[in-house]
């Protein structure tokens, strides 16, 4: 077991190591000049050039690169070229408002999915099972900035119950736990929960209904466990598989929420991400794309960490 | 006296697309204590009609009928509860293939041990303690070690061992065998047949043991009852039925067993292939593959007639078969 743990902490080197490099390049491989931001249009050859000097524009990309990750590794990301102020501190603010949505929104859909999901296989080929999976089709097909819109003109614009866009009252871009940011969370969270829903509602489907016909489920019923104590075998069976699911959901969560940010103008990672890809902020997009990209990684590292304590197949090195 | 296990024209039907008559008719009857090996080809009713003893078919596909009697307890008619306190306690079963029958993420002591507090009033401590001791009793070397071990983490006769010693966690009256050694090594079948003889004794429980091998049959058996197409088709004590077998499939089921003695000599296969459970002839079932079948054959089911302490169902099955 101990093994296994380390192993799997060592193959997060070279993945971190290949996601720092990708997010560098990647920048760079885009068209379009990034002291386009910063710099006029008609600005002479001498400021462009000191401009360049001054944001480090002018070195060969190798160099560039390490003095990056040097300063990277410390903490320090950088300033964003459109609004000086510090990257760090812009990224990690706003990866706290997503990790908020991504987590409540996921913690929504995973619930509701492991609900009818179990339901759907348990009732497999009912009407229940029919329900639950159009549900979950529905779900997983309905873009969600269109429900986002939807919700917004029902909820917001016709009933006036919830607000319709920011994190907090009066454009407030700190979370605080009280009921006036609360009521924020509530039409971008359901919005965001629909997918992952819809997901784990089929993935946990298909896996309690699998798992009911085989030979030891019989066994467990011919001992003449009763129908709950069944099924608790049964959702054991079914939770490392379902586990990994969520995690690569929340993943998707995490820094797939462009479009639900944009239209709540939720203050997080892919606002960010929008305003940095509009404004042709280099050093912005690249500081959040890499920490998505760590946060991507240590989840992944967390499930792989977790699935071995519930499956005992999954100890053998 | 009415027997300990008593089947009565028992009939299993699946519903499916096309409806599967699996089990046509089986009544048997098995007194305390005695063994009783059902032997048939895949597909003739044998491991069908043993969960039907447990009613543990899907209950929303499968349609039983006739009456099974079990400790004086109607097993079909029995209320749901009523029937998982049966199952495990009065009657319990050994699976084919112990990798798939045990959960393979709970260790095999801990199965165990839950069967014991399923149905008994006892703490935690004594249920494990007895879950040690049936695991020492089948012969599992350090069986404290093998408590905490899981399915996949022991062999073959081992896991078939554990899944023994979960089957006689409450001793049962009744036992049911589903091919428990089809899936083990040759040397460790014998080991593991030997051990449930050994146990049936000690214990007096009723066995009911499913195989396809003749050898394992008459090893464990007491009786014997031939299976084929959902019927069965001859039953009576073991050692008449080898000597002396009187329907034409159980001649051609011996006949094409491999015994001491035959080097040289070629195998006799029956020809054709089993009945198609969904679409049976109106007649007898082994009708299109006998060569003693006539028009007759084709058109009743032969009844299971009673001559001594045998039973047959075959109308040309009258004379003993002449000394080979």
């Amino acid at each position: 077991m101990f093994g296994y743990l380390l192993k799997r902490l060592a193959y997060t080197v070279p993945v971190t190591f290949a996601v720092t490099v990708v997010c560098f390049l990647l920048v760079h491989i885009a068209p379009g000049d990034p002291l386009n931001a910063v710099a006029p249009a008609d600005a002479p050859a001498e400021v462009v050039e000191a401009l360049k000097a001054a944001y480090g524009f002018d070195r060969p990309l190798p160099v560039q690169y390490a003095k990056w990750l040097g300063r990277a590794v410390n903490g320090d990301l950088g300033r964003s070229v459109a609004s000086g102020r510090p990257v760090s501190g812009e990224v990690l603010s706003a990866v706290g408002n997503t990790l908020l949505l991504a987590v409540v929104g996921g913690a929504a859909g995973f619930l509701g999915g492991t609900l009818l999901g179990c339901l759907a296989g348990y009732f497999h080929k009912t009407r229940i099972d029919r329900l639950a999976s159009a549900l979950s089709v529905a779900g997983v097909s309905v873009p969600h900035y269109w429900l986002g819109l939807l919700l917004t003109i029902i909820f917001s614009a016709q009933l006036n119950w919830l607000p319709a866009m920011g994190a907090g009252p009066g454009g407030s871009r700190d979370w605080a736990w009280d009921l006036a940011h609360t009521r924020h969370l509530v039409l971008p969270a359901i919005t965001l929960s629909v997918i992952p829903m819809g997901i784990i509602t089929r993935t946990i489907r298909a896996l309690v209904a699998e798992l009911l016909s085989q030979e030891f489920v019989h066994a467990l019923r011919a001992k003449g466990l009763r129908h709950g104590q069944v099924f608790a075998h049964v959702v054991k069976n079914a939770a490392p598989t379902a586990l990994a699911v969520m995690g690569l959901q929340l993943g998707y969560l995490i820094g797939g929420s462009i479009l639900v940010e944009t239209v709540f103008a939720w203050p997080g990672t892919g606002f960010l991400l929008n305003t940095a890809i509009f404004q042709r902020d280099l050093p912005l997009l690249q500081g959040t794309i890499l920490v998505l990209c760590l946060v991507f990684v240590a989840l992944n590292l967390l499930v792989d960490l977790i699935q071995p304590i519930i499956d005992p197949r999954m100890r053998r090195n | 006296m009415t027997s300990f296990v008593s089947v009565e024209n028992l009939s299993v039907r699946f519903h499916a697309a096309k409806p599967v008559h699996a089990v046509n008719g089986v009544s048997f009857d098995l007194a305390e204590g005695e063994v009783l090996g059902l032997l048939g080809e895949s597909g003739s009713g044998k491991s069908v009609t043993l969960r039907a003893l447990m009613r543990l078919h899907p209950d929303k596909v499968t349609r039983y009928g006739g009456a099974v009697r079990v400790d004086g307890q109607d097993v079909l008619g029995m209320a749901p509860a009523a029937l998982e306190s049966f199952r495990g306690k009065t009657c319990a079963m050994v699976f084919q293939d112990p990798i798939l029958a045990f959960d393979p993420v709970y260790s095999l002591g801990r199965q165990i041990t839950e069967t014991i507090l399923r149905h008994e009033p006892v703490d935690q401590a004594t249920a494990r303690a007895r879950a040690l001791e049936l695991l020492e009793r089948v012969q599992v070397p350090s069986a404290r070690r093998r408590y905490d071990a899981y399915p996949h983490e022991v062999s073959g006769g081992m896991r078939q061992r554990a899944m023994i010693a979960l089957a006689l966690a409450c001793r049962p009256k009744l036992l049911l065998a589903d091919e428990p050694t089809t899936a083990l090594d040759a040397t460790v079948q014998i080991q593991v047949l030997l051990l449930l003889r050994e146990l049936q004794k000690e214990m007096g429980m009723s066995v009911i043991f499913v195989t396809h091998d003749i050898g394992v049959a008459t090893e464990i058996s007491d009786r014997l009852a031939v299976m084929y197409g959902g019927r069965i088709v001859e039953q009576g004590p073991l050692a008449e039925v080898m000597r002396d077998p009187r329907h034409p499939y159980t001649r051609g089921l011996l006949a094409s067993t491999v015994t001491g003695g035959m080097r040289g000599r070629r195998l006799e296969a029956i020809p054709g292939m089993p009945p198609d459970l969904t679409l049976l002839p109106p007649g007898c079932a082994f009708a299109p593959r006998c060569g003693l079948a006539g028009d007759d054959c084709r058109a009743a089911v032969p009844p299971l007639a009673a001559t001594g302490r045998r039973q047959i169902a075959c109308i040309r099955a009258e004379a003993p078969c002449a000394p080979a």
